[in-house]
Order: C-alpha cells, then structure tokens, then sequence
C-alpha cells in the first residue's frame, strides 16, 4: 500500500526471540494522524511487532531484530538512536491498566516532571485528563490513589499519562480487552477523538473494533504481513482467501 | 454416571488433624519464650537501675553496670547500619536490576547465598586477618563495625533483591514506556514499591548483628572497658560479650547482674525493631496494588 505522510517507515524487519523467528520480513508504513490497527490470530506477533515500535523489546533478553524502522527519518534501532528518546515520543499503553500506585495527578505530571517539562502542571493535568474523556470522574479526587479508580477509569488514566507526554505516535494493545462493553465504548470514542490530533497504532482481537476506529487495517499471520490497507476495503473486499477466512471467522 | 468419590468426612477429618498440631506447635514455641523471659525477669528485674545504666563493669557484682557495653553497642550497631545498608541496597539493585542476566550474575548470586550460611566465627577470623592487622585497624570499633558489616551484607543483598524481584514488571513498563531512564524508574517506583520488603530484610540483619558475639570476641572485642567509646578508633564492649562475661563468672550474684544485661538487651533490640515496623508499616501502606 502506498502512503502519501508516513510517520513510521519499516522495511525487511525480522524479530526473533532467540532462535525463533517471531516477526518474518514485514514491510508496510504507518500514515501520520491516522489510526492503524493491526489484527492476526492470537501468537502471530502482533503485539511483538508493536513494542518493537518504540524499543520497549529491550527489556527481553533473547530478542533480537534486523531490518530498518525508520521514524522521523531516523533509524529508530541505529547504534546511535536513544531509547529513552524514541519512548518519549513514541508512548505505549498497554493490555492492562497499568497507573503508578501514587495519585491521580501525580500519574499525570510523573512522566513531563522527569522530562524537564517547564509549562504549568495543572493545566496540563487537567487537558489531559479531558483528552482522556476521564476530567468529570475524577476532577474532586485528584489526590487519591489512582488504584481506587474502575478498571476503565485507570485504562483511561494510563491513556492520560500517555498523551501528557504530547507523543508524535501511541502505541496500543489491546487497550479495551481487559474491560466490559460500556468501558470499551468509551475507549473506543476516546480513540475516535484522539486520532486528530495522533497517529495512533491499536492491536485488536476485535474484527469489529478494528473496522469501527481505524483508518488503515494490517493483518498478520504467524509473523507474516499477509495483507495492508484501508480498512473499508480490507474489510469488504479482502484480496486475500487468509484474510477473508480470519475476517469472517473461519479460523484464528 | 459419577466418577468422584469425594471423602468429604475424611479430608474434613485430615484437615482439622493438621490445623490442630500447627496450633499446638505454634502455642508450645510460645510458652517456652514466655517461661525463658519470665525466669530473666524473676533474676534480673530488682538489678535493673538508673545506676545499672550509668555504671561501669566492676568486680563487685552490686557495683556492676552496663554504660560501657551500652554504648559499645549502640556505636557498633549504628557504624554497621551505615556501612551495610547502602552497601546492601547498591548491591542487591545492582545485581537484580542492572546486572539480571548472564552467568557471571548468576555466579554472584549462588555465592551471596552461600555466604549467608557461613558460621559467623569465620567472618571473625576473617576480620582479624583483614581488619585488625592487615588494614591497622587494631581492636577497634570501626574494626568490628567492618567485620559485623560483612557478616550482615549477603541477609540484606538476599531480602532485598527479593523485594525488588517482587515489584510487578509492569510498573517498570509503564514508566519506561514514559521516557524514563532505568535510574529514575528504578528511584521512583521500584524502590518506594519495595521498601517495605527491604525494611523487613534490614530489620532481621540488624537483629543478628546486634545479637552476634562469636566474630567480636575473635577480633578482640573487651570485655572489661571503663569508658564510653568516643571515636570510631576506640576499643569498645558490647552488649552480649559483656552478658556472657557476667554469667561465665563463678559468683551468683553475677547471675542477676547478667540477666539484668539480657534485659537491657532485649529492650534496645524491640526498641529497635519497633521503630523499623513502624517505618515499614507506614511505607505499605503508601504502596499497594
Ligand atoms: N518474551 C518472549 N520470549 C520468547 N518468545 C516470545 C516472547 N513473547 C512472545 N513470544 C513468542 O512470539 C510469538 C508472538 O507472540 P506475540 O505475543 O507477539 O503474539 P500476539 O499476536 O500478540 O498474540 P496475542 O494475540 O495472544 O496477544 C509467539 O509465538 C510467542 O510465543
Ligand atoms: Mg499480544
């Protein structure tokens, strides 16, 4: 699929773990401002392409990768490339709500404090609390402990802690799948508002999920980039029989 | 047709079997402390005094007092506290969030473990062949502070590098996911989420130095010293040596003289874990999930 703005630029990328490889020569770019879900039956790497993207894979000992991910012009796994740069603007939330066990406000401000963020920490806290669809639930409570919060409360709150760090791109997976329907909901509208002003890449299990937010749809397949492109289409008319038989059901 | 024979009367019965003897061990290992301490108190009560406190050792027993081994120890145990606390805690970060991974880690741990169960008597040796001659110390305080030091260091490495395998990975995801370095994740979320672990660990390796007589004695710890120590250079005694002393004398009125000491012993160590607990107590409380 050709991209006009890519953000995101990966060519002939390989991860393994080990020995096994995990992710097999994918190439595919990620569009700018747009929301990319990436869907494939459960273990065929999506969420191990995901922490790719923003280098959170160092933390695991036998992974390894090759190939080039090009982020901003830059290889983002050069010799000289700084993780904890790439993290700053490449924010990642995860599976399960994971809030700090501190307050609501200092979950918000830990992430700018320790970058060096010199603008006014309540404004901040407050326009990311509202961007995250969760100022009305939590502005009287502010300094309680952000694990008195619901499940969805704190998924929204991690979002928040995310989007503080104004990051060019978000990471997500499967950010719904630990909640019920109304939380999902409202995950869901919150990505639909978000997509504005982010580029934003979601792994789903959810067929419908992934065609309600997202602007372009990749499908994996035990490490294999099976088939990328818009959503409508893909979901319409897939071009390929592994992507029509996962859509509709037939097998994953 | 049901395939399950479920004994429910006989696994009921097993069950409170078990829960009987556990109850009954539990409450004989308490009985047994509670006869010890009441047979120290019956001897030592009527010798405890302000006198007690302010005197120094002597040859009479109803002149005998415990100032010196007092502050010998409350010197030791603090010169201990602030050469292996940070020592430890470095140490068990170092090896658990730094260095987690390849043989040589490995290597150190199985080592730190080993270390743990070598009897104390050679951490003495060690300390004399180190310390005292090689090192100049002589019989001094900070001599012995080094040598107790050691002894704790592997206790405090092990309790605390359990601790902050404890800590769910997940809050180290979360921050670094932040832009965080591994420091400050590891400043401001690993460490506060396991203080109340490492406290715990800080707590018991200070007991058992407080406690340990075997390396001091070796060393050349006195038993007789009439002056507060007033530099980390001075000869020192120490609570339990002093103890010993007494009750190792032939006359009984010694006897009362050192249950007062194990008295005075006792105080200092409850005293001692009691602030710790609270310290510890009030950090859970700040840390859960
Ligand atoms: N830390 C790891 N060490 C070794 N192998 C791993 C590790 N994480 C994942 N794998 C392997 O890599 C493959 C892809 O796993 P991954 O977690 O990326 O799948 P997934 O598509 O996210 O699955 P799910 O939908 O179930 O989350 C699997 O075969 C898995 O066993
Ligand atoms: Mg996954």
């Amino acid at each position: 699929m050709v991209i006009n703005d890519p953000i995101l630029s990966i060519w002939n990328l390989n991860i393994r773990y080990g020995q096994t490889l995990a992710v097999k020569n994918n190439s595919f770019e990620i569009e700018k401002n747009k929301v990319t879900a990436i869907i494939g039956p459960s273990g065929c790497g999506k969420s191990t392409l995901l922490r790719t993207l923003n280098r959170m894979n160092d933390f695991i000992d036998s992974f390894n990768t090759d190939g080039t991910i090009n982020f901003d012009g830059n290889d983002i796994y050069a010799a000289d490339a700084d993780p904890v740069e790439i993290r700053r603007r490449i924010g990642m939330v995860f599976q399960k709500p994971n809030p700090f066990p501190k307050s609501i406000y200092k979950n918000i401000t830990w992430g700018p404090q320790i970058n060096g963020y010199q603008g006014d920490m309540d404004t901040l806290v407050e326009e990311s609390l509202k961007g995250a669809a969760l100022w009305d639930e939590v502005k009287d409570r502010l300094n309680e402990s952000a694990l008195s919060l619901s499940g969805g409360q704190q998924q929204r709150l991690c979002i928040a802690r995310c989007i503080a760090m104004r990051p060019e791109v978000i990471l997500m997976d499967e950010p719904a799948s630990a909640l019920d329907p109304k939380s999902t909901a409202r995950v869901e509208e919150l990505i639909a508002k978000l997509r504005q002003d982010y580029t934003i890449v979601i792994v789903t299990h959810n067929m419908q999920q992934a065609a309600r937010v997202s602007d372009n749809t990749l499908f994996l397949y035990e490490g294999e980039l099976i088939e990328y492109g818009p959503t409508k289409a893909l979901f319409t008319k897939p071009e390929k029989q592994q992507t029509e038989d996962y859509i509709t059901g037939r097998f994953g | 047709m049901n395939n399950f024979k479920s004994n429910i009367e006989k696994r009921k019965r097993i069950e409170s079997i078990f829960r009987t003897i556990c109850k009954a061990l539990t409450w004989t290992s308490l009985v047994i402390l509670v006869v010890l301490l009441y047979h120290v108190a019956e001897q030592g009560f009527h010798r405890l005094s302000p006198d007690f406190l302010s005197n120094f050792p002597s040859r009479f027993p109803d002149k005998a007092g415990i100032k010196s081994a007092l502050w010998g120890s409350i010197w030791l145990i603090s010169l201990v506290f602030l050469i292996s606390v940070p020592i430890g805690i470095s140490s068990a970060i170092y090896l658990e969030e730094y260095e987690n991974k390849g043989k040589l880690a490995r290597f150190i741990e199985v080592n730190i473990s080993n270390l743990a169960g070598v009897p104390s008597i050679v951490y003495g040796i060690l300390g004399l062949a180190i310390f005292v001659r090689f090192f100049g110390l002589d019989r001094s305080l900070i001599a012995g502070a080094f040598t107790m030091s050691l002894l704790i260091l592997p206790v405090i490495i092990i309790a605390s590098r359990e601790a902050l395998r404890a800590v769910p990975q997940s809050i180290r995801h979360g921050a670094y996911a932040l832009g965080a370095t591994q420091w400050q994740t590891i400043y401001h979320h690993v460490l506060p989420a396991a203080l109340p672990g490492i406290l715990t660990g800080v707590i018991l390796a200070m007991s058992r130095a407080i406690g340990e007589t075997a390396p001091l004695i070796m060393i050349g710890a006195l038993t007789y010293v009439a002056f507060v120590p007033e530099s980390i250079m001075d000869p020192f005694a120490t609570l339990p040596i002093q103890i010993f002393n007494w009750a190792s004398r032939p006359q009984a009125a010694f006897e009362e003289v050192a249950a007062a000491g194990i008295i005075v012993l006792l105080v200092v160590l409850l005293t001692m874990n009691l602030a710790a607990v609270i310290i510890r107590n009030y950090a859970q409380r700040k840390y859960r999930w």
